[in-house]
């Protein structure tokens, strides 16, 4: 049987898929909703930055960012091979999916760290 | 369903019925599983616009501004409204299916797949508390 890295992968997934099932949607919620139709006073700016640039948020941040969109490229990547029945495009859908999530990751990393 | 046959890289030597792209579209339950899959769209959605959020914050209190400015904008509000539904089905999806994934034994005996859910829900509902608590504290 030929020897893959999809166990590697999986653990990100579900990993991922908890992470963001607990903490994204009252992010979103409040920052999507919430604070921009006015039902909750938007936080300010230096208290914000100030809370946010702690190095515990900063390595959550990090953390959930990171396996989001790791969460997001494996199902992703099965949603296309399955849902769209694109197993043919293999390489480019891997490219697309792990690159994406990686790129958006050290995009993270850099913009956490100059905070 | 089509009956062109047709060969492929994978088991090339099986007769395969060709599936059409949109094979889930007939029936709820398929419809449901292509919609639990691309929840994974928002959840990249949500981290991507977290990271918009901290950019902001980086770059000074005109950029916070701005994007808090941009958040009001019609076509964020719908694509943020939609996004919360999609995490929201995200979530539920992922915490009814925790107990397949996660098989718990105590003293012998499986913890009870209600037990397991009802330890996700409460995880998310401290979770959620705390970290709503945590950015609107003044």
């Amino acid at each position: 049987m030929k020897k893959t890295r999809d166990p590697f992968w999986w653990t990100f997934f579900s990993a991922g898929g908890t992470l963001s099932a607990l903490c994204l949607p009252v992010l979103l919620l409040l920052f999507g909703l919430a604070i921009p139709l006015g039902w909750v006073e938007a936080p300010g700016y230096e208290a914000l930055r100030a809370r946010i640039a702690s190095l515990p948020a900063r390595l959550f941040l990090f953390v959930l960012i990171t396996f989001s969109l790791l969460h997001w490229a494996h199902r992703f990547r099965f949603t296309l091979y399955d849902g769209l029945q694109l197993k043919h495009l293999e390489t480019l859908i891997l490219a697309f999916c792990y690159g994406g999530a990686l790129a958006g990751s050290l995009l993270a990393g850099i913009l956490l760290w100059q905070l | 369903m089509s009956h062109r046959p047709r060969y492929r890289r994978y088991q090339p030597r099986l007769y395969q019925r060709r599936m059409p792209i949109f094979w889930w579209v007939h029936r709820a339950a398929h419809i449901r599983f292509i919609t639990r899959e691309l929840t994974s769209v928002f959840v990249a959605f949500g981290a991507l616009e977290l990271l918009f959020l901290v950019r902001a914050l980086g770059q000074g209190p005109a950029a916070y501004a701005a994007f808090l400015a941009w958040l009001q904008t019609p076509v964020a509000l719908i694509l943020n409204a939609v996004t919360v539904l999609m995490l929201l089905f995200h979530s539920l999806t992922w915490f009814n299916l925790a107990p397949r994934a996660l098989v718990l034994h105590a003293g012998g005996r499986r913890i009870p797949d209600a037990a397991v859910r009802g330890l996700n829900y409460a995880a998310w509902v401290v979770v959620s508390a705390g970290l709503a608590g945590l950015l609107l504290a003044t």
